[in-house]
């Protein structure tokens, strides 16, 4: 079977690849990098779902089983009650839409601004967004921890979602989307009487669709993902997000509830990936070659 | 429009990002400069201290150690999370099927909540039933301590801390593989360059840039590491994984000594910005 090359020319030739010996390595290292990947990527997400199936002598049990003798989701119940993952997913799921619905309008109207307005120091102001990406988390965590304790908003949504919409990288994104947007077009709809703000609305939003999707999914997820932050802020047991709640009870928990839980709070981000792959790897690669 | 009117307009647009950004990222980079140089609980009024926070830091019983554990955590996940990557994303763009999937998978542990990846790791990594253990048990080798293990520890994070990181690195390469002209491929196969020296002449020297870039940026990152051994190993066995990140943290939350934190901070920020400027230049290289 001749492999194609497609439009790709790699290190190795079309020519090469296809010569007798060629053919033979290219198979064997196409099967050993399957399966490799399989078993580092994929085999680890299999264990902690039947681990969660198994019974809790099962999955103690040396040697452990490749398959549960008698899969049962007892241990997802037990985990459910325990984690109180209702609560949790609740409260993430709260948190990371409110802090994306913040950081669009924030981020948006921001962006907007110093793309299309251009107002007096934009330079300087878009500068001093970019810096604080200069500036690495952990060392900015603790100050940024005093002055949410000065305003007292430990606790409060708003000491996560305040933060979060500070976010030079989501400007930076959107302000260069924006540059792209033909004067031409923003001038037409002035003409026909819009205002700022209807401009934004009616013109700039709808041509940005693209880079409003990628900037909304990293958002979200980052949020949903983040650890240590919400470690300190969200300190109440009936305020904590889903991680942070599972690293508190995990160490009273037998080991097959906790795989439970952990199914649990990977399911929405993998539904996530499954629907914005295209999204999510193109933001990625735009965002870091270009960025 | 006139100019004032257009001023206006902007700064209203303008002002909630302000807001956020002042309060929230620009006045706590100068806060963390102030806590530095004071002591102060959060309940207690502060005083400033000068330069104690510096000095009590230096000399606290771990200090270099923690350095130490920092820079090796950082240069063992580099020799993962940077080799690896790179030759991950060298063999996919070689193949010519299941690329989707291989892509797909490979950012799979992205995508999940570290900290799900840290507990299922902790599982792994049971000197017991654990699954390494079992895997090594089966082709007859003996079982390691891990987590448990002085020796073993820091080997352990870099391990959870790759495989959950490795994606995104992989991506970028690939799509960096991709903008490579074929042209060059083809040439330096005509002037005779066998498959080492094509990656050589070819492939390393057009990806030199992002590889530069991705080195500093992982430096910066895995420089910061905290949840792995706030969650894996709790700065144990005997502190051979507590880094400067997770020493500032209980200085911080365990200890309610904000100042000396903060001067841990700015130690690891200055370190920090050396390789950001350092990358800033790479950057500025780039583009002209």
């Amino acid at each position: 079977m001749t492999i194609h090359s497609g439009q790709f020319r790699t290190i190795i030739s079309p020519l090469q690849l296809n010569s007798p010996w060629g053919r033979r390595i290219y198979w064997t290292v196409l099967v050993t990098v399957v399966i490799t990947f399989t078993l580092a990527f994929v085999f680890p997400l299999y264990w902690m779902i039947t681990g969660a199936m198994k019974t809790g002598e099962e999955i103690a049990q040396m040697p452990p089983t490749l398959f549960p003798a008698d899969p049962t989701l007892d241990a997802y119940a037990e985990a459910w009650s325990l984690f109180d993952l209702g609560t949790l997913l609740g409260n993430t799921a709260y948190y990371s839409l409110g802090g994306w619905i913040f950081c669009m309008l924030v981020d948006v109207s921001a962006a907007y601004a110093l793309s299309k307005l251009r107002p007096m120091f934009g330079t300087v102001i878009l500068g001093a967004m970019l810096a604080t990406l200069m500036i690495p988390a952990m060392v900015v965590l603790i100050p940024l921890y005093v002055t949410v304790v000065d305003l007292g908003l430990l606790n409060n949504p708003w000491g996560l979602w305040f933060p979060a919409a500070a976010n030079g990288f989501n400007v930076f994104l959107l302000k260069r989307f924006f540059d792209s947007i033909p004067k031409e077009l923003v001038e037409a709809a002035q003409i026909d009487g819009a205002g700022p703000v209807r401009v934004l609305w009616s013109v700039i939003l709808p041509i940005s669709r693209p880079i409003l999707g990628v900037v909304s999914i990293f958002t979200i997820v980052t949020s949903f993902k983040d650890f240590t932050w919400p470690l300190l802020v969200m300190t109440d047991s009936d305020k904590m997000t889903l991680s942070v709640g599972l690293s508190q009870t995990a160490g009273m928990v037998s080991q097959n509830a906790i795989m439970g839980g952990l199914v649990v709070a990977s399911i929405p981000t993998i539904i996530v990936f499954f629907i914005f792959q295209r999204h999510i790897m193109a933001g990625l690669t735009a965002g870091s070659i270009k960025g | 429009m006139g100019v004032l009117r257009r001023n206006l307009t902007a700064y209203g647009f303008l002002c909630a990002a302000l807001f956020c950004f002042a309060v929230f990222a620009w006045y706590p980079m100068i806060r963390e400069f102030i806590l530095s140089f004071q002591e102060t609980n959060l309940i207690d009024p502060p005083t400033w201290v000068g330069l104690d926070n510096f000095e009590y830091a230096v000399k606290y019983p771990g200090f270099t150690e923690a350095w130490i554990a920092t820079l090796q955590f950082t240069f063992l996940a580099l020799v993962c999370g940077f080799v690896v990557p790179f030759v991950v994303a060298l063999v996919l763009n070689e193949l010519r099927h299941a690329r989707a999937y291989l892509r797909f998978v490979v950012y799979l542990p992205v995508m999940l909540p570290p900290i799900v990846a840290v507990l299922l790791f902790r599982w792994f990594f049971d000197p017991g039933p654990g699954l390494f253990n079992q895997i090594l048990g089966l082709v007859n080798l003996p079982g390691l301590a891990w987590l448990d293990s002085p020796h073993t520890a820091l080997i352990s994070l870099v391990i959870v801390s790759t495989w959950m990181n490795m994606g995104s690195a992989t991506l970028i390469y690939l799509a960096a593989l991709q903008n490579i002209p074929p042209e060059l491929y083809e040439a330096a196969e005509l002037d005779g360059a066998g498959i080492l020296k094509r990656i050589r002449h070819v492939t390393i020297p057009q990806t030199k840039l992002i590889l530069l870039l991705m080195l500093m940026l992982q430096i910066v990152a895995t420089m910061q590491v905290f949840i792995e051994p706030y969650m894996l190993t709790g700065g144990g066995p005997a502190g051979s994984t507590v880094t400067v990140a997770y020493m500032m943290f209980q200085f911080a939350f365990t200890n309610q000594n904000y100042g000396v934190a903060g001067a841990l901070g700015m130690m690891l920020m200055i370190v920090l910005l050396v390789f950001a400027a350092f990358q800033l230049r790479l950057t500025r290289e780039d583009k002209a």
